[in-house]
């Protein structure tokens, strides 16, 4: 959706449009409306195959819930660092924007770092997509969880880069803002993720 | 919109813009909605013709008791790749090419809200019907139906069905795409002074498919994902050996099945509700009965994919919560079929070939709907579940609906796109070889259901007593053929005449008639303001005290527009970039397949493709 966000610099900004909310932003919305039923999909086939399992690693075993809690607030916290570009771009303050541009991708870097390293250490315990159904629900789940962070990561840095190179529309706020939407949608979706997949106990019969 | 431009100089770009919009090369660059709109009309049709000898394959297969014609293999292959090849790939596609080409001409916009995402969705719909179809060549096409159930799917050894989770993924993100842009379109682009309730119903059916669409595509996306992760990766979603559940793929798969229905009989609603009110002359009836029934068909189309699913135990309660929603659902449309009546009661009605199609339409699709509710009963449903009634069934909504719809359509708006008539008399032979062919075919497969015909066999002994309806499908089949050679001829003949079609040839009522037919790039060279429902109409009649329609007393405000002033006015430039993107796209298709080298080369093309279309300099 970069480019979309990108190219219609400003939307509908300066075309009167006929429910007053600019294109691109209009068509972010139905964007993100449609990708909750993606992420709805996954989870309701992560949420009927809990406990299904017939052999391990279970959840329990392989959970690490403090290390997770603290990428999750990593995540949590660039919502913040993006509201703060937001407004920055909004104000024409092109060094203050990069700044919080950059502080969300690295926060958002780290916390897709901390998927990284967590998917290794359980693949290191014996889980992988092919082991039992945890593991399909699980990595299928929170890989395209990971993969949507990554995009927005990307569509962060060109942000940045694009402002260096005078890319940005005039009217620089509208941009980062439509990829804010998208980096919020984001967060919230690994709220959920997170209560559903790891703090809610599983109540495996088989251990 | 880009419509205030900047010029080229003070925007370099790293990249030129393509300028030609003349030629065979403007074709693989053009933003135009009208050209892409026939791209996409030209593109559905080709894979209707295929999609048509396979049917055909299938019909000579049937013939004859113990047919020799195809194997139980081939057999798989051809109606799966029937199937898939008629919804995916013909009349969804064919839709979209009317709703791309009318959307904006209808609610008086000069092109869709996002003209190169328009192009990427038309791009990456080819590059996905050409996808699916190159595994005829490259190990076998998709054989486990086009509903694809698991675990047939999931273990079939042959490469078909990966091909079908790819190329549907690929399909779906077209759609997706063209789905947010059209939705936005609508809602967002209208002339002014055309509020909802102005709205033509065409588009209001073209707006409630791309909500639809939006929220169903997700859903088999996923299954689609889950799909090909167990046939590629390894994964266990439909893998009963380890506790998965094959109904899972049948929830999903449905969940997106029974909107997906709607999507493709919603358009051909829409063009009755043209069609039938320009040729009776009279007002649609109830305009607002038929807006709401569509949009409470769309609501309630997400609430009754499990009869799809009744004879796999669900249990009674599931079954009858969805056996009483399945027989709400045809309320609404209901309503609609007794609006239509209503309109041409008492009407001035015209039978030309388009009228006819929207007629015979609407009666082929009540057979349709009338053998749908008989399914909603769960237990006359099992009694036909996985015959060939179902298979009647559904190609009377499908075929008697759909494509007597598109035709209708492609009658109507003929003149308008080509500026040039079709033969009214050999639409006319048309229109009758395919409705008696449409009957000859899908109404013996009632009887044959009934007798105990299951679906999908690709064979029958003699003994069964199947032979003498079977062999009246398979006339019927034909002559439908022969009906649609008889368009090709039309189609064929009017493109070569002079180009002489006015631009309000059946009287019409809505903004596209407003315009010159073809209608120049710019769509309309002034935006009409509008003030009522069906607007062109009422600039061209009004009404003496018995309600009959006057014409207006000429002013030259209420002629159409000849369409050749606009110099001024700037549309955004072509572009390559979304060609490149699809390309990429596919490329990571194949890439999954046969190995992720050529997936990094695909998402590298994607990627430039992607940077190429946000850097591209908005300049004319």
């Amino acid at each position: 959706m970069a480019q979309a966000a990108v190219e219609h610099h400003g939307g509908g900004s300066e075309h009167a449009t006929s429910t007053g909310l600019p294109s691109t932003k209009l068509a972010m919305w139905l964007f993100l409306a449609s990708d909750c039923l993606f992420f709805g999909a996954l989870i309701t086939s992560y949420v009927l195959y809990r406990g299904a399992s017939v052999q391990g690693p279970f959840p329990r075993d392989v959970f690490d819930i403090p290390y997770t809690s603290v990428s999750s607030f990593v995540l949590l916290g660039s919502s913040l660092t993006m509201v703060l570009a937001v407004a920055a771009a909004q104000r024409r303050d092109l060094g203050r924007m990069r700044i919080w541009l950059l502080a969300t991708a690295m926060l958002g870097m780290t916390f897709v770092g901390g998927q990284v390293y967590e998917f290794t250490r359980f693949y290191n315990e014996g889980l992988s997509l092919s082991k039992n159904l945890f593991g399909s629900t699980f990595f299928v789940l929170t890989g395209f969880h990971g993969a949507h962070v990554a995009i927005g990561i990307l569509m962060l840095l060109s942000l940045v880069s694009f402002s260096y190179a005078d890319k940005l529309p005039e009217d620089a706020g509208f941009p980062v803002e439509m990829i804010g939407l998208y980096w919020h949608f984001v967060d919230i979706v690994w709220i959920v993720i997170f209560t559903v997949v790891y703090l809610i106990p599983t109540g495996n019969p088989g251990k | 919109m880009s419509s205030v431009s900047v010029p080229a100089e003070e925007r370099p770009g790293l990249l030129r813009r393509p300028t030609a919009v003349t030629g065979l090369w403007s074709w693989f660059t053009t933003v135009d909605h009208k050209k892409i709109g026939i791209l996409y009309g030209l593109t559905a049709f080709v894979f209707f013709l295929v999609g048509g000898l396979e049917a055909l394959l299938i019909r000579s297969q049937l013939a004859q008791p113990n047919g020799k014609l195809l194997t139980a293999a081939q057999y798989d292959q051809v109606f799966t790749m029937h199937g898939l090849t008629m919804v995916f790939l013909f009349v969804m596609p064919m839709s979209a090419a009317f709703l791309n080409y009318m959307i904006p001409l209808m609610i008086g916009a000069r092109d869709v809200a996002f003209p190169r995402l328009n192009a990427f969705s038309y791009w990456l719909f080819l590059f996905g019907g050409l996808f699916l179809y190159s595994s005829f060549f490259l190990g076998g096409a998709p054989n486990g139906g086009w509903f694809g159930y698991a675990p047939n799917s999931t273990t079939d050894p042959s490469p078909g069905m990966t091909f079908y989770a790819l190329g549907l993924l690929l399909a779906g993100i077209a759609s997706t795409a063209g789905a947010i842009n059209l939705g936005v379109t609508v809602l967002n682009m209208r002339a002014p002074g055309m509020s909802f309730f102005r709205v033509p119903v065409f588009v209001w059916m073209g707006l409630v498919v791309q909500m639809l669409l939006a929220f169903s595509l997700p859903i088999i996306t996923v299954a689609l994902i889950e799909l090909l992760f167990d046939r590629r990766f390894g994964t266990h979603f439909f893998d009963p050996a380890v506790g998965g559940d094959p109904l899972l793929w049948q929830h999903l798969f449905w969940l997106f099945g029974h909107p997906e229905v709607y999507i493709l009989i919603l358009p051909a609603f829409g063009i009755f509700s043209e069609v039938l009110p320009v040729f009776s002359r009279k007002p649609l009836f109830g305009y607002q009965f038929v807006v709401f029934s569509g949009i409470s068909i769309g609501f309630i189309g997400f609430g009754v994919w499990a009869h799809h699913m009744f004879a796999v135990g669900l249990g009674p309660v599931a079954n009858t919560a969805f056996g009483i929603s399945t027989a709400i659902i045809a309320v609404p449309t209901g309503v609609k079929i007794f609006n239509w009546m209503a309109t041409m009661h008492g009407g001035d009605l015209r039978f030309t070939t388009a009228m006819l199609f929207s007629v015979g339409g609407v009666m082929n699709f009540v057979i349709g709907g009338l053998s749908g509710v008989t399914h909603a009963i769960v237990p006359a449903d099992y009694q036909q579940t996985d015959t060939y009634y179902i298979v009647a069934h559904f190609h009377y909504v499908l075929f008697g609906g759909a494509v007597l719809g598109i035709f209708s359509g492609l009658f109507y708006w003929w003149p308008k796109v080509f500026g040039r008539m079709l033969g009214e008399k050999l639409g006319k032979v048309q229109f009758w070889l395919m409705v008696i062919g449409l009957n000859l075919t899908f109404g013996p497969m009632h009887i044959l259901g009934l007798q105990g015909m299951i679906r999908r066999t690709y064979t029958y002994p003699a003994s069964l007593g199947l032979t003498f309806w079977n062999q009246v499908a398979t006339v019927g089949s034909f002559t439908i053929a022969a009906g649609v050679l008889v368009f090709v001829v039309n189609a064929v003949s009017s493109l070569r005449g002079p180009k002489d079609a006015p631009a309000d040839p059946w009287d019409g009522r809505t903004l596209e008639w407003m315009t010159s037919s073809p209608p120049p790039v710019h769509n309309f060279d002034e935006i009409p303001t509008v003030h009522a429902l069906d607007e062109f109409w009422h600039r061209k009649y009004t009404e003496d005290k018995s309600g009959r329609p006057v014409p207006v007393q000429a002013g030259a405000s209420e002629q159409p527009h000849p369409g050749g002033g606009g110099h001024e006015i700037h549309l955004p430039g072509p572009s390559y970039w979304p060609l490149v993107g699809a390309l990429g796209l596919q490329l990571v298709g194949y890439g999954i397949i046969y190995g992720w080298w050529l997936a990094f080369v695909g998402a590298a093309l994607l990627l430039v493709g992607v940077f190429g279309w946000a850097l591209e300099p908005s300049a004319e």
